[in-house]
């Protein structure tokens, strides 16, 4: 109920049509890009060029109509996650049912995923319609104030709709980077055969440039989206544990859940590209080194300093750290 | 005519402002309706649940007749403090809170119990609504302090009073020091 959770609701909603209007232009500019190198040497490059943008806008249109309707199904089922209700898991349920209310958010769907690496993630497109997923190794591994910690870290996820971002960035990026590797074997393949027999000495060097501004838009467009996916989703996790705290009132849960996930480093099987950036803990590489460009999470020992920060204990000492890693 | 236009677009403007404040009060009123609704909806949960857990219990505690008696009467004494306002309430189902954490703890010194699949079962029903009780609580007062404050501040309060908008009650919590369970090991 705090401004801060105001703020960060209205900033994933505006980000998110931002995102979309953006990924959209870039599959504007790549399909006449396409288009024209295709087209190239007919006569009717534009043509050709326009009715490919037509083409590429198109799926950016239905993708971004999917990724909202459809695409927490889709990351549920790629997950193997498994609907379950209150007889199944009477403590799961009633825990996400008390993070529920803590949040002043309906009850999300409750998810399992058989998998013996502890890990959990969120997803939907509002707080109406959204699903929170656990490991069975989290529900085994966790005590009922380290999963209040996690599903409180997951609920936060929820209120301030970081559900409908990360869907959409899953979704999107998934698109761009499928679009520029295509875009990629189609220069390669295609584009060198095209120039050995050319006709005109001009209007090959024109394919030749416009080929390498594709080339280089294709790069960058797959870095950038790397890199929103990472960046985005690191400043995201230490809100949401913040958050976390605030709705159990109980900073130790959640720490010492953490220290739990970065002890445990047992990589989760059905966990891809696109997914990976949802969970609560980096579900590919538990533990990674620093906070470098590339990583969707923050180091554990980080987000644990600044929950002690929190409650005032002392950040975590050399021998701490040696300790949770040498649990692995 | 001039004057006649500049005068009705601050009219329009400012019947536009009051609008808009009306409505973010109305909203925020909403939510501690809303907030306060939960409330109610968990701790009649409990009031239905408790007949259950002294049933199954019972035939256990032949010593501890006492314990359950009170927790029986507390009940009955927040049913009837439901239509007291808040902080009534509040107190009333404080007291049920201190009563059941009492008879958890006696309980635990009947292995029978807490081997009894019933029990169990009842006793992570009867846990996690204590809990949804705090978080609905905790969530109450949230929207209750923002309620308050959006009334006092300026310019809602020159809204508020004319239009009938008063101040909520907090859903205080039980201090927590004052009520460790005295439990009877004889």
């Amino acid at each position: 109920m705090t401004a801060t959770f105001y703020s960060e609701e209205s900033a994933n909603r505006r980000n998110s049509i931002l995102l979309i209007f953006v990924v959209i232009a870039f599959l504007a500019v790549f399909g006449f890009v396409i288009g024209f190198s295709i087209g190239y040497g007919t006569g009717n490059e534009v043509a050709f060029g326009i009715a490919a943008l037509a083409i590429a806008v198109g799926i950016g249109v239905i993708q971004a109509l999917f990724s909202y309707y459809g695409g927490d199904k889709l990351v549920l089922a790629s997950s193997h996650a498994r609907e379950i209700g209150p007889e199944q898991a009477p403590a799961l349920y009633n825990v996400v049912n008390e993070m529920a209310i803590a949040a002043g958010v309906p009850m999300p769907k409750v998810y399992i995923i058989d998998d013996p690496s502890p890990n959990a993630f969120a997803t939907g497109r509002d707080p109406q319609h959204s699903s929170v997923a656990v490991t069975t190794g989290l529900l085994q591994k966790m005590n009922r104030e380290e999963l209040q910690g996690v599903l409180g870290h997951e609920m936060s996820h929820v209120r301030n709709l970081d559900i409908r971002f990360t869907l959409f960035v899953g979704v999107m990026v998934g698109s761009i980077a499928l679009l520029a590797g295509f875009f990629l074997r189609y220069t390669f393949w295609f584009g060198g055969g095209r120039r050995g027999n050319d006709r005109d000495g001009g209007g090959g060097g024109l394919a030749i440039v416009l080929l390498l501004v594709g080339l280089v838009m294709a790069v960058l467009s797959y870095f950038f989206g790397a890199l929103v996916q990472m960046a985005v989703s690191r400043q995201r996790e230490y809100l949401a544990d913040a958050s976390s705290v605030e709705l159990t009132r109980n900073p130790h849960g959640l720490e010492s859940a953490l220290a739990k996930l970065a002890a445990d480093n047992e990589p989760l099987h059905s966990v891809n590209g696109a997914t990976q950036h949802l969970y609560i803990v980096n579900p590919l590489k538990k533990l990674g080194g620093g906070a470098s460009l590339f990583s969707t999470h923050p180091p554990i020992v980080d987000r644990i300093n600044r929950l002690r920060q929190l409650t005032g204990d002392a950040p975590m000492d050399p021998a701490e750290m040696r300790q949770l890693k040498g649990l692995e | 005519m001039l004057p006649a236009i500049i005068i009705l677009v601050v009219v329009v403007v400012v019947i536009l402002f009051i609008v808009g404040i009306y409505n973010g009060l109305v909203t925020r009123r909403n939510r501690v309706d809303e907030g306060n609704a939960q409330i109610q909806v968990q701790l009649k949960r409990r009031h239905d649940l408790i007949p259950n857990l002294v049933n199954a219990v019972k035939g256990y505690m032949d010593f501890e007749k006492s314990v359950l008696v009170t927790v029986t009467e507390a009940r009955g004494n927040a049913i009837s403090a439901g239509s007291q306002g808040i902080a009534a309430q509040a107190q009333a189902e404080n007291a049920l809170t201190g009563a059941l954490k009492s008879l958890f703890a006696v309980v635990e010194n009947y292995p029978q119990l807490k081997a009894n699949e019933n029990v169990l079962s009842l006793q992570e029903q009867l846990t996690t609504t204590e809990n949804q009780i705090s978080f609905a609580r905790q969530h109450y007062n949230a929207t209750v302090l923002d309620f308050n404050n959006s009334l006092q501040t300026f310019p809602n309060v020159l809204i508020a009073g004319p239009f009938g908008f008063t101040k909520r009650e907090f859903f205080e919590a039980e201090p927590e020091a004052a009520e460790v369970p005295v439990v009877n090991l004889g």
